[in-house]
């Protein structure tokens, strides 16, 4: 007892300095948090000021009151609510076909033993490596062939069913669902795709959310492929819309900034509710692969 | 099972043997078919479109072979500004990609030992560029480092007033700010900055998982030999994070020398690319031989595998270099 009298007193000191460090630390880090913020604050900031006021000396700190006419004019200029509309659909849709294809492929990769399984899936992941743009231009070759040039199907079908979810789907599948479930349903004489279905797919809830948010999350930013495929005003996601406005000679800075703020809420919202899920689902593919 | 249904198994073996026999494979199928016709077709086609002269407009049958089978390549590759695209892309790797790294890794280990109750709310945050569209990023990077009152020429001219700070800016009257997106000595590093903001925070998100991974038994013994922290970090840290390295450098190697969406935005132009073609990359230069004027649509395919060939040499020297740098002490 006598002896552990000293340790104490020079821990504390130890101790303080150690609380000192991690102040300074944490403020460390809220300072870069904040620079990384910083240009969608001013995006927000920007988007209240018109046309003349966004390029005054000083820079605005706080928010204006131009937001209504920039509301206006980005109305005018475009057809935004529609390319909010068309956007929604295709992310929407491009989650729908993702899960259905990625959750049956990983499906089959976890449980399944079959000839050629390992070729397939080494293939499969080998996929990932191929570098996007080169076959920009026969892809669009096909996508006109089949008559899918201008249409929203051309954005969320080819890409749907990814390496990338598969290989989530296998690995969650694979550590979180018994083999002995299949077998129990085929005793009781389910079809291979009703064990998928009736069995499996309702088990598959948190790996579904993971996937299907980030899924959402990209579909929503793309942009190079859009531009590539999509060519009247009607069918333009909002990406091109913005990208549309930024193009003309005399540019609304005021209006542009609120299309960009508009279009990119949505995204702030879902990822400060799942930021834990995505992060989750963008290791996935590191910690194995 | 099979000693138990005996007797409706020899009855139905035709019908639920086949099924499952068939089902992986049919289960597999969407990715393999769309594959096939979206990722594996293209590619092909790709190749036979680079030795090949094709009006894109009146249709297929106006394709045919070039007449030196290589012109499309020989073009590319004698062509002055593929040159210069050549040199921006990789000047804009390397500038952009290295500090990415150089960030990242501290950033994580300092989260990952230090940073408790917070670590996710620092991830998230700095994760946000990352998953806002490009578009966003590129537009609002416009404005604040347009050249008439842009908030980063602003910024410049306040810092102005610090003697520390007035050598390094090259206005010091406000008069005629830096043109950001116009001048040929500040595009590339525009580009690179932007690069940087928008992705440290995911490589950094990788190297904490990284870090999770390596257990804490192995620190524990080094702390018992009377290792310090720095040592630890040095000697424990670096070593296991390679496979995540790997990964992580792959990444930032195959993304940069695909880059597009940003430079296409920022420098729309005209000139397109920015003042003599200073901040144009090998994907604008593809997507503008190809959907530009003039619809070049073999020289854009030639274009595309020597981006691939580069794509591939350097994902093979990375590999050595990885594996060149393996610690033999490693199990």
């Amino acid at each position: 007892m006598t002896v552990s009298l000293t340790p104490p007193a020079k821990n504390s000191t130890l101790r303080q300095k150690q609380l000192g460090g991690k102040i300074l630390l944490h403020l460390g880090l809220t300072v870069l948090a904040l620079l990384t913020l910083a240009p969608l604050f001013f995006m927000f900031v920007l988007a209240t000021y018109d046309k003349g006021q966004v390029f005054s000396m000083p820079v605005h700190m706080w928010f204006g009151d131009a937001s209504p006419l920039n509301y206006q004019i980005l109305l005018e200029q475009t057809n935004f609510w529609r390319a909010f509309w068309n956007s929604t659909y295709i992310s929407i849709m491009s989650v729908i076909f993702t899960l259905f294809f990625c959750s049956l492929g990983g499906y089959a990769f976890a449980m399944y033993e079959f000839k050629g399984k390992s070729v397939m899936f080494s293939l499969l992941l080998g996929t990932v490596l191929i570098p996007s743009l080169l076959g920009l231009v026969p892809y669009y070759l096909i996508m006109q062939q089949i008559g899918w040039v201008g249409k929203p199907i051309a954005l969320y079908f080819p890409g749907a069913a990814n390496a990338f979810g598969i290989f989530l789907m296998r690995q969650y599948i694979v550590s979180s669902i018994p083999k002995e479930l299949m077998e129990a349903a085929r005793i009781d004489g389910c079809s291979e795709f009703r064990i998928y279905w009736n069995v499996v797919l309702p088990l598959l809830g948190p790996v579904m959310a993971t996937l299907g948010l980030t899924t959402f999350i990209f579909s929503w930013n793309s942009f190079s492929n859009a531009l590539v495929m999509l060519r009247e005003q009607e069918t333009f996601t909002l990406p091109l819309v913005l990208r549309s406005l930024q193009g003309v000679s005399n540019v609304e800075w005021g209006a542009l900034l609120l299309g960009t703020a508009i279009a990119t809420v949505p995204l702030l919202i879902l990822f400060v509710f799942t930021s834990r899920q995505f992060v989750s689902n963008l290791t996935s593919g590191a910690v194995k692969g | 099972m099979t000693t138990t249904t005996k007797q409706p198994q020899t009855r139905n073996w035709n019908w639920s043997h086949l099924q499952k026999q068939a089902a992986p494979y049919l289960f597999v199928s969407p990715f393999f078919v769309l594959f096939a016709v979206f990722g594996l077709f293209p590619i092909v086609f790709s190749l036979l479109l680079a030795f090949s002269q094709w009006d894109s407009a009146s249709g297929l049958s106006t394709m045919h072979w070039v007449k030196p089978l290589w012109s499309n390549f020989q073009y590319v590759l004698t062509d002055p500004l593929f040159a210069t695209v050549l040199k921006n892309t990789f000047w804009i790797a390397i500038v952009s990609g290295l500090p990415q790294h150089l960030v990242a890794i501290p950033l994580a280990y300092v989260l990952h030992t230090q940073v408790g109750r917070f670590k996710h709310f620092f991830t998230a945050a700095f994760l946000v560029p990352f998953v806002t569209s490009t578009v966003a990023i590129a537009l609002v990077t416009t404005v604040l480092f347009s050249e008439r009152n842009g908030a980063v020429n602003q910024l410049l001219l306040w810092l102005n007033n610090f003697v520390l700070f007035d050598p390094l800016i090259p206005d010091q009257t406000g008069e005629g700010y830096i043109q950001w997106l116009f001048e040929k000595e500040y595009t590339k590093p525009l580009v690179c900055l932007l690069i940087f903001w928008r992705y440290f925070g995911y490589n950094t998100v990788l190297y904490l998982t990284g870090l999770q991974t390596i257990s804490n038994d192995i620190y524990e013994a080094a702390q018992v030999d009377g290792a310090t922290r720095w040592q630890q970090f040095w000697h424990i840290t670096l070593p296991l994070l390679r496979p995540i390295a790997y990964f992580t450098t792959i990444g930032t190697v195959v993304g940069n020398l695909n880059l597009f969406d940003e430079v296409f935005i920022l420098f729309s132009g005209p000139p397109s690319g920015g003042e003599e073609y200073s901040a144009q990359t090998i994907g604008l230069y593809l997507y503008n031989n190809a959907f530009g004027p003039n619809q070049d649509m073999g020289a854009a395919a030639a274009t595309s595998w020597v981006l691939f060939v580069i794509v591939l040499l350097i994902t093979l020297i990375t590999n050595a270099v990885f594996r060149r740098t393996a610690d033999p002490s490693e199990a």
